[in-house]
This record gives structure tokens, sequence and C-alpha cells, in this order.
């Protein structure tokens, strides 16, 4: 009886959103008349920090800070389209609707300026703070809070924008059964060190170290906590995590917490991560978000330094005592 | 059924409810009072979301009779902030990213509280024990670890 440590790696390509009908997502985004922006859209945030992200991507294109923006997720029957939080395409997909929702937008804002300010759109800029100027003569300059009063009250304009985001759909080639089923690849090596207890059949995840390419990271924080809580969620799925009855039959499965199991704070382990960013052509500012990817490594790393350790696969997950137990077994060649 | 008069201080005020026989704490807390900050959510004490002071003391509030709080003080998370001041638990939480869905954080800063209150200089693993009845489902509790050290680093420095 002894504990066996092992070493597995896992590398993967994951694909950001899906390509059925396109993937569309709507953003729309309008001023209050006091120069503050609000961005509707239907896609949710669960916690991923999509609120915090798409405004930061409305703030930048329009030109304002992003205090003065809000993000407004609330109700799917009353916003614009969204495909949905899920396939990792929130920042990606919602991301780019919101560019082209703000870019619209910052095209009225800037007219109904000009016209204040009797120049021409085009000499216009903004300096990210509230305030729009001639370029070359920031003495001539307006806020944007006054801006939207103008074009609310005297100029009759809406300060609004609308935005989609479609990729081209792709047909499967008749001849060779091709076809691009996505736009856009993030990209992720993970390395596990575990240690398996041969006599209880438990599995410790010792330590990983992980390198996550996704485009840029657009907000370096919360992509840190998406890359750890996620890992934390795929250690959860390699070794814990099961609805399925233990024995004999479903009747006895797992039905809550003191059944349904997951690592604990004090099961968690040491994850070294390196971000590598390499902004995607397609992607909003050239981010891709991180999504799924964050757990998916774990599983397959995990299950090959489980093999490392002992030398048996393991082919259905959670890989829980029972089956390392039962592959030690099968290993030695004793009967069950 | 027979309603009991039931008064306890809540966050330092003074509270007056009717409870029926058996009703538990948390009920008592949502449905009676109106405080929303303690959340419900296995309603079997595995979760720990539900996690409130009573003395001073971390309880699971699904599982504490409401009658039992007689005369007691009871603290939640809505009493945490002194007007727009955060606490300092409020304020490491929110500087590392210690919450995403936000679900399990009333009961993490309950009983990271109720830790520092009682152990000013608490080891990780001391962190880690005090939140050992409390399930985050996204995090990885990491963060959660980080913020509590924080807190009571920042809380020492500021005393």
């Amino acid at each position: 009886m002894a504990k066996h440590r092992g070493r597995g790696v896992a590398s993967i390509n994951y694909p950001i959103g899906m390509n059925l009908g396109g993937d569309p997502s709507q953003a729309l985004v309008h001023s209050n008349p006091d120069g503050k922006f609000t961005v509707a859209l239907s896609s949710i945030d669960l916690g991923q920090g999509m609120k915090s992200v798409t405004r930061q991507i409305a703030a930048e294109t329009l030109g304002v800070p992003v205090a003065d923006v809000y993000v407004d997720t609330a109700d799917s029957d009353t916003g614009p389209h969204c495909m949905g939080s899920f396939a990792s395409r929130g920042t990606h997909r919602v991301g780019n609707a919101v560019i082209a929702a703000a870019k619209e937008a910052r095209g009225v804002m800037l007219e109904a300026a000009a016209e204040e300010l009797e120049v021409n759109a085009e000499d216009l800029e903004t300096d990210g703070k509230g305030n729009i100027h001639v370029r070359g003569a920031p003495q001539r300059s307006i806020s944007v809070a006054d801006v939207a009063i103008a074009a609310q009250f005297r100029q009759g304009k809406t300060i609004s924008g609308r935005g989609i985001f479609l990729i081209p759909l792709s047909d499967v080639d008749p001849e060779t059964g091709e076809m691009t089923p996505v736009s856009c690849y993030a990209h992720a090596c993970l390395v596990a060190d575990v240690e398996v207890d041969d006599e209880t059949g438990e599995v410790t995840v010792l330590e990983m170290n992980s390198a996550y390419e996704l485009g840029r990271a657009l907000n370096p924080k919360l992509v840190e906590q998406q890359l750890v809580g996620g890992a934390w969620m795929g250690m959860s799925h390699a070794l814990y995590e099961t609805t399925e009855p233990h024995y004999p039959s479903r009747e006895n499965g797992a039905v809550d917490f003191n059944e349904y199991l997951m690592p604990g704070p004090g099961d968690i382990a040491r994850h070294n991560i390196a971000v590598l960013e390499r902004p995607a052509p397609d992607g909003p500012f050239g981010g891709k978000g991180p999504g799924e990817m964050c757990a998916n490594p774990v599983l397959p790393a995990v299950a090959n330094a489980v093999f490392d350790a002992i030398g048996v696969r393991i082919n259905d997950l959670p890989i829980s005592p029972e089956r390392i137990l039962r592959a030690l077994k099968t290993r030695d060649g004793i009967s069950h | 059924m027979t309603k009991t008069p039931l008064q306890f201080r809540l966050n330092g005020a003074e509270k007056a409810v009717f409870t029926e026989g058996g009703q538990n704490l948390l009920d008592v807390l949502r449905r009676e009072v109106g405080d929303f900050a303690p959340k419900y959510g296995c309603g079997q004490g595995a979760c720990g979301v539900c996690t409130v002071l009573v003395d001073g003391e971390p309880r699971l509030s699904c599982l504490t009779l409401a009658e039992t709080v007689q005369g007691q003080a009871v603290e939640t998370t809505s009493g945490l902030a002194d007007g727009p001041e955060l606490h300092v638990l409020q304020t490491a939480f929110m500087e590392h990213f210690a919450a995403q869905c936000g679900f399990c954080t009333p009961g993490m800063l309950m009983a990271a509280k109720a830790l520092l209150d009682t152990n000013p200089t608490p080891s990780r693993d001391d962190v880690v024990e005090a939140i050992s009845g409390n399930i985050c489902r996204c995090t990885g509790y990491e963060p959660i670890i980080d913020a509590i050290l924080d807190a009571a680093h920042n809380r020492r420095r500021s005393a």
C-alpha cells in the first residue's frame, strides 16, 4: 500500500462560439439626456464578468468614461436578440455587437456635437473623460452631457446605435465534407501533478501549471478569476462530481450536497497560470474570452496523471476512489 | 397555528415579530423581517449560504429554530457596511475578485467575520477551516481565502 505520484499533460484548441445559424448577437446603445449611455443586451452575466467587459468595450468605442456606461442585460423578452451566454461566445460575439452599436451611436453623438460647435463632425475627437473637442483645438469643446441635452431638446436626434455580429455561414463542402465550424480558436496547455493512494483509491491534485492563449485579456483580473475558478471546476468534474448511483441502482444516486461531492476550500491545488495574449483579428479589441476552456484541460491532464501514477487508464468520469480500486484490481488480476 | 412573539436584535436594531412553531431563523429573517441578505440554498445545512452570526457565533440560519434567538444579537451582511463605508471584508472581497455570481458571498462574509472577530491573526489553514462549511461554485475558493487574509491584515494595520 503506497501513494503514487504522477504527472499528466493536456493541450486543447478551443472553439469560440459556434456556427449554427451564424451565431448572432445584437446590442443596442443609446444615450440618456444626461449624457450617460445604456447598452441593452439579452446575453446574461452569470458572474463571469460579461457586463464589465461589454461596459469597457462600449466606453472605449464611444470615447466616454467607463463610469458613464450602464449595461442592462435584464430581460430577453424586451432586449435585442442574443443566442445566449454559452459556448464561450460572450466576449467575442457580444463584444463585437457592442462595438458596432457603439460606433453608430458615436457617429450620431459627433454629428450632434458638430452642429452645436458649428464644425465638421470629422474634425471632432473624444477625450475619454466626457468631452468632445475639435482636433488640434481643445478649447473648442463641448461636454457629452451638453451634446445629449442638445440632441434631445433642440436637435430632435436620438444618440443611439444598433449592432449585430453574425459570422458567415459555412456550408459543408459536398466533395470533402469540409466546413469551418468557428472563426476563432483559443488554446491552452495544462500540467497536473497528482498523488494516488492505492489503498483508499483517492486522487489528490498536488499542483497545476497552465498556459492559456485567449486573445487580448480585455480585463486581466477577470481573466485570472475565470481561470482560477474554472480550473477548480475542472478538477471537480475530473475527480468528484457525479449524479450516478454508486450501488446498485439510480435510486441511490446523489440527491444533495452531502452526496454530490465537490472539492472544498481545503482540497484546492496550487495553480500557476500564464496568460498568453495573441489578439484575435476578428475579436473585439483582439479578445477571445476564456469561457469553458478554463475547466476543459484539467480533466484529460488529471486522467493522464493518474495513468502516469498507477499505469491504468480510467475512461469514465469522475475518477472516483471506486473506479481507481476496480482498475487496480483488474491490473493486478484480482477478481472483483 | 399558535404564533409566538420573538424579540431579538438584528444588526443592532431591535426587532419584534411573531413566529410560527418550528419556523427557522432564515425564514423569519427573509419573510417576517425582510432581510434578504442570508440566502436559502440547500435548506439542510450543507452549503453555508444562510450563515448568520448569533451572539458572534456563526450559525446556519436554515437549521436554527427562530425561537432560540430570543433576546440575542443576530448579524447579517446587511449590517456589515457603516453607511457608505464598506466593511474591511467587503472591500477585500471586491479587491480580490472574490465574488462572481455572488450567491455564496453573504455566507462567506459572515463566516469570515466570525473568524476575524475571534482571531485577528488567522493562518491560511484557519481561514480554510472557517469557510469549510461554505460552498462556492465559481471562484475556486482561492480568491476568497486571499481576501479574508488580506482583510485580517488591513484590520490589524488600521487598528
